[in-house]
């Protein structure tokens, strides 16, 4: 049945379908208008069927233009509903989606009855999508949508931006606030309504939605982040068709943009779930091994410069463990501590070390009580990081009163800083 | 006498036909620093977004420097309050710092070397030079204040409406803002600044604007803030009432 022209005019269409979702669905996911486009679809539905009764054709054309005008009225109907009654934005969408759907398939029903004839068969491509049907013309539509989305977005990207992030301040500027906020809207009804006959009503949301969550995980710039939907949404396109041949294209387009946001979701970096394990158990490990070096330092610190044997005992209860094994082993690791029966010891590496950290701890402690207001941007760094970003001046200052407080951690200059000259002899 | 930068006639804003401003006629000479005060739900933000055209007059009128704001949009900062926008929209510091400069831009004209530098400039201005190509999610409030000031700054306005930028920010921004605000009036901007602090009022500003939804004095702050207008201004609330009289126990020996 599939011809190679035709399977290269799907995965052509399919492309372009996805490639302006993504886009377009940008915008939408930004503003908070994700669901918009699942009211368009559902509510293009009856207007399709009535074209189809008032046409008496399934030209994708004539049949768009029913969808266009049942989506507007759809988006009347929300706007009716939030401006005279007390319903909520989410709660209107619903209610008019699923009433427009339900009117549409009831019409759906009329179209198939034998005495209206023709085309039955052909308006089921609108519930759940068939790009199999594609004609030429509807590649040339496609195309032509997407050329006048994308340079649409290009002209206007600044004032998309601006509006889309601060519409107040935009407006304060003199943009035209309410027809660039009108301009993205009928991009976005324009891409779902020519994208129902291929993905189908019930789908055509997750175009609009998927390709554009699944970019925000690799990017933190728009200019990028729509550059990325449009390639995931074109990706899901081609790659749907492909891997779906022989199950309902519609579905298998989306399934496939649901397992590219599946896969971001998990590993894009920095923002995905693993990614983000990641560095919280690291915060996690490197904090308990600064605990544990802390600790040990001020149990032994009545005795330094020596390097008093403590009792693991002592440790367990100057502050509470999860698992002070694992993190005793690591310190081992590092040679910086002697563990064995029950008991621990610092060693001159450790202590150095430990001597550091409860040094850069204790200055960072009297620098956040008596000076944090002088510099708060600066509250969020590292406490390592305390020497290196307060001025000279202020260090000196916190350290002679660490020091006059007799909190200084005083065998720093004692203790060699390179750990070859120190390991057989402790 | 110096020119009249701002001025409000007959001015009467109402939401859903419930008036929230009324009647209110003021003049703010230029080079002031001016603190709106009132109590929650006085109007003091409508005040700002009616002179800016966010929201529609009932009656009356707005002028910046003698035209209306249409004519002078260019003369224009505002900063709007930090909560009205979503921080994790996906910019960086200096695109949203940029946005300054749109308005000069015009249509289809894209931010270039320029706009760039003055983003810059607007940026080190407020002490956040450093923090150009960071995410905005990962600023804290204060810095969230600084990002929307530089944005204001890039405007390179001649007037500026601030929406309340000392809420919730830490006291080296609070500090920094006054500095800043003190530098924009001694170039001859005139500043217009939404304040909930009772007890910095004189030591920040000039003049006072003092609203409850009618506009209860508007003049320079020893005239103005004394404690009979502050009484007309904030009602039977006693709370405020105390912290009131404190503001002016605390401000009379700076007379």
């Amino acid at each position: 049945m599939i011809s190679l022209s035709l399977s290269d005019k799907v995965m052509i269409g399919t492309a372009l379908l996805g490639g302006m979702s993504g886009v377009v669905g940008s915008f939408a996911v930004l503003r908070g208008r994700a669901l918009v486009g699942d009211m368009l679809a559902h509510a293009a539905l009856p207007g399709v069927c009535l074209a189809f009764l008032i046409t008496g054709n399934r030209h994708l054309l004539g049949l768009s233009l029913g969808a266009l005008a049942s989506g507007l009225a759809a988006i009347a109907a929300v706007t009716v509903i939030l401006r005279w009654t007390r319903t909520k934005e989410d709660a209107a969408i619903g209610i008019v989606l699923s009433t427009f759907f339900g009117a549409g398939v009831v019409l759906l029903s009329v179209v198939q009855k034998p005495s209206t004839g023709g085309n039955k068969a052909g308006l089921h491509a609108y519930l759940f999508g068939e790009p199999g049907g594609m004609l030429n013309s509807d590649v040339l539509l496609l195309a032509g949508v997407a050329v006048v989305v994308l340079a649409m977005v290009a002209l206007f990207y600044k004032e998309f931006l601006v509006v889309c992030f601060d519409t107040d301040f935009a407006q304060s500027q003199g943009w035209p606030t309410l027809w660039l906020d009108l301009a993205m809207m009928a991009a976005l009804a324009v891409v779902t309504i020519v994208g129902l006959p291929i993905v189908g009503v019930i789908l055509m949301a997750a175009m609009i939605i998927l390709p554009a969550a699944t970019a925000r995980f690799w990017t933190n710039r728009l200019s990028v982040m729509l550059l990325v939907s449009c390639g995931f949404g074109a990706a899901a396109g081609v790659l749907g068709t492909r891997l779906g041949r022989g199950y309902p294209a519609g579905a298998a387009i989306v399934l496939t943009a649901s397992f590219l946001f599946l896969v971001s979701l998990l590993f894009a970096p920095q923002k995905g779930l693993v990614a983000r394990l990641l560095v919280e158990y690291r915060l996690r490990r490197r904090i308990a091994d600064e605990h544990l070096l802390r600790t040990l330092y001020e149990l032994s610190e009545p005795q330094l410069p020596e390097s008093p044997v403590i009792p693991l005992e002592s440790v367990r209860e100057y502050r509470h463990w999860n698992s002070l094994e694992r993190v005793l082993e690591r310190a081992r690791d590092e040679e910086l501590i002697e563990w064995g029966e029950e008991q621990v010891q610092l060693t001159p590496l450790g202590v150095h070390r430990a001597a550091q950290l409860t040094k850069a701890h204790r200055l960072w402690e009297l620098y956040l009580m008596d000076y944090a207001n002088i510099a708060p941007d600066h509250v969020d760094r590292d406490a390592d990081d305390v020497e290196h970003m307060l001025p000279e001046a202020l260090l000196v200052k916190l350290e002679e009163e660490l020091a006059a407080e007799g909190r200084l951690p005083a065998v720093l200059a004692e203790v060699p800083e390179s750990p070859h000259e120190l390991s057989p002899e402790t | 006498m110096s020119q009249t930068a701002f001025e409000v006639h007959d001015m009467t804003v109402a939401y859903h036909r419930r008036p929230v401003l009324w009647d209110i006629d003021l003049e703010i000479p230029e080079g002031k620093l001016v603190g709106i005060v009132g109590p929650n739900g006085a109007g003091k933000t409508t005040l700002i977004k009616a002179a800016l055209g966010l929201v529609q007059l009932a009656s009356g009128k707005v002028e910046i420097y003698g035209k209306s704001y249409e004519e002078q949009r260019h003369l224009i900062g505002y900063v709007p309050q930090r909560e009205s926008v979503d921080w994790d929209f996906p910019v960086t510091v200096r695109d949203v710092v940029l946005m300054g400069t749109y308005g000069r831009l015009g249509w289809f004209r894209r931010p270039g070397k320029a706009e760039l530098e003055i983003a810059d400039r607007s940026l080190q201005h407020v002490g956040m030079g450093a923090f150009a190509k960071r995410q905005i999610r990962q600023l804290s409030g204060g810095q969230q204040q600084r990002v929307f000031l530089a944005r204001a700054l890039a405007q390179e306005a001649q007037i500026y409406f601030l929406d309340e930028p000392f809420a919730g920010v830490d006291a080296a921004t609070e500090s920094a803002i006054v500095e800043l605000l003190e530098e924009l009036r001694t170039s001859g901007k005139t500043v217009l600044v939404v304040h909930h602090d009772l007890q910095t009022v004189s030591d920040y500003f000039d003049y006072v604007i003092l609203l409850n939804m009618r506009l209860i004095a508007c003049g320079p702050v020893e005239e103005t803030f004394t404690n009979e207008n502050l009484q007309k201004t904030y009602g039977g609330r006693l709370t405020i009432l105390d912290e009131a009289a404190e503001a002016i126990r605390r401000s009379k020996p700076l007379q």
